[in-house]
């Protein structure tokens, strides 16, 4: 026990003088790193804000029951106990055509010509609230009400945030695909500055071979150089992000006012940093791992 | 102990280093391999370290059959010899301190542990007030010392040394054999590889001769 832990000491100092010998190589491969993860970890961090900000605004998706012109107060009443009746139907207000008229009159300013209007051009309206908010549902519910004779048209209000849904999904897919391409540049990264690190200390790891080294005790320093390396590009996205964010935030607040709305952009939860942060470390040790495995075997004692 | 029997090196291109070497080399006994330059004294030494493997025949370490042991044991091999090399191998962008480190890092002491031994180590050899210096530093005599620190600051059971005096002069080429002699008085079983038989016409060690890969004497 005592063993290892000195072995994993020793590899872990000696990873860390690798990097701090020479700053500037390790900072630009620690900058590159950071870049290439920031852009999928911020467009993430972008669709996450964007979903919240869409539940936001749509709150509990409504349906919307548009009646016939010529529709009698009967089929009102009938469409009323039929709603009551409905399972699916969590609650319900009615609006009929006058009352619609007079919030019209007064939401739009333009009274004057509504009032120039012969009839009145609103039809008598229902507004439900379904009990069971899932897309499907919601469609099964409209297409239902809308077969009822006396209603004209049936609207799910919730419709934009559906399509913001599945643009959202995309957006997952594509983030996905960009974190893998970039994963491989981090690969590719740690892959390159070991196999430098290897060539510079070819005398090095001759000698140790020679006098009794095994391979994971040559191989182990590389390892955590490359997943300390991962580790500080992670972190160092993660920083790029948060500026990011504090700096849109900051415009965004002007703008949300302006809407009436209270919205703050968020960060990366703690899981998701820690998740960011592990993950360039796991690449940043797969290619370091990649790279040793492949390199060390050429230098044999001569 | 070091037992060689029947063995051959052959090496891909045709060239036969060693042909039917047989000799044993008892716990505790001192032993000098001579011959002219190109007689196969450094195959025979790299077949005893596993940094070669013989063609033929089976060589024995330490009751280990080293002709077929596996790669993965070959570290713990090395690590109860003690190498001196022809080339010396010294690690130039170290101190001699860590130079001497080295071997007992690898087999996982602490620094603290570790630390006394090295000392220890370079005392023996008269470096104890060099142990911040760099090996570049050093003199030609001083950097075999540094070698030969290295090698014992294990403990090994076995040290094995390649040409440790060429490009020595007398007087310092005399004291590393004494080196030798003490550390054979204290139990260390020595194998040394030397072209250079006039110097050591004072010492009464037990002596092979290779000529051509053959064992003459």
């Amino acid at each position: 026990m005592s063993v290892w832990f000195s072995h994993h000491l020793h590899a872990f100092v000696l990873a860390f003088k690798r990097l701090a010998i020479t700053p500037l190589g390790s900072l630009l491969s620690i900058a590159v790193i950071g870049i290439a993860f920031s852009l999928p970890a911020g467009i993430y961090v972008l669709l996450e804000n964007l979903q919240s900000l869409s539940g936001q605004f749509s709150g509990e998706p409504e349906l919307s029951l548009f009646l016939k012109l010529d529709a009698r107060e009967s089929a009102v009443a009938e469409i009323e106990s039929h709603l009551e009746q409905h399972p699916h139907v969590a609650a319900f207000r009615f609006i009929s055509r006058d009352s619609a008229l007079e919030q019209f009159k007064e939401g739009s300013g333009l009274a004057d010509v509504i009032d120039g209007l012969e009839g009145n051009p609103l039809p008598d309206a229902f507004v439900i609230t379904a009990s069971d908010v899932s897309p499907e549902t919601l469609e099964a519910l409209r297409a239902e009400l809308g077969e009822l004779p006396p209603v004209e048209h049936a609207q799910l209000d919730s419709a934009w945030a559906k399509r913001l849904d599945s643009f959202l999904r995309l957006g997952r897919l594509a983030v996905l695909m960009l974190g893998g391409l970039l994963s491989f540049s981090l690969v590719a990264v740690a892959f390159n500055t070991i196999r430098l690190q290897i060539l510079t200390m070819r005398d090095e790891i001759e000698v140790a071979k020679l006098i009794g080294a095994t391979k994971g005790f040559i191989r182990r320093p590389f390892l955590y150089f490359g997943a300390m390396q991962g580790m500080v590009g992670g972190a160092a996205a993660w920083l790029i992000i948060s500026l990011g964010i504090h700096l849109t935030d900051e415009q965004l607040r002007g703008l949300m006012a302006l809407y009436d709305a209270n919205f703050r952009l968020y960060h990366l939860s703690l899981e998701d940093s820690l998740t960011l942060l592990l993950f360039s470390a796991w690449l940043g040790w797969a290619g370091a791992w990649l790279s040793v495995t492949n390199h060390l075997w050429r230098i044999e004692p001569r | 102990m070091i037992s060689f029997s029947q063995v051959y090196k052959r090496y891909p291109n045709g060239y036969e280093a060693l042909k039917n070497v047989s000799f044993t080399l008892e716990a505790g006994e001192m032993a000098l391999i001579n011959g002219h330059s190109g007689a196969g004294k450094t195959t025979l030494l790299r077949l005893i370290a596993a940094i070669e493997r013989p063609t033929a025949g089976s060589i024995i370490v330490n009751g280990q059959n080293v002709s077929t042991l596996k790669d993965g044991a070959i570290p713990f091999l090395r690590r109860n010899l003690g190498l001196v090399f022809q080339d010396q191998k010294i690690l130039f962008d170290r101190t001699v301190f860590q130079n001497v480190l080295l071997p007992l890092q690898i087999s996982g002491f602490s620094s603290r542990a570790a630390a006394g031994r090295v000392r220890a180590a370079l005392d023996k050899v008269g470096l104890l007030d060099r142990e911040s210096a760099r090996p570049i530093t050093l003199s030609g005599g001083e950097q075999q010392r540094l070698c030969i620190a290295r090698a014992i600051v294990n403990r090994p059971s076995i040290l094995i040394a390649d040409e440790p005096t060429s490009n020595l002069d007398a007087d310092y080429a005399r004291d590393i054999m004494d080196m030798f002699k003490s550390f054979n008085q204290v139990g260390v079983t020595v194998l040394i590889a030397t072209h250079d038989v006039e110097l050591l016409g004072g010492m009464h060690q037990r002596m092979f001769t290779l000529s051509h890969g053959e064992l003459i004497a």
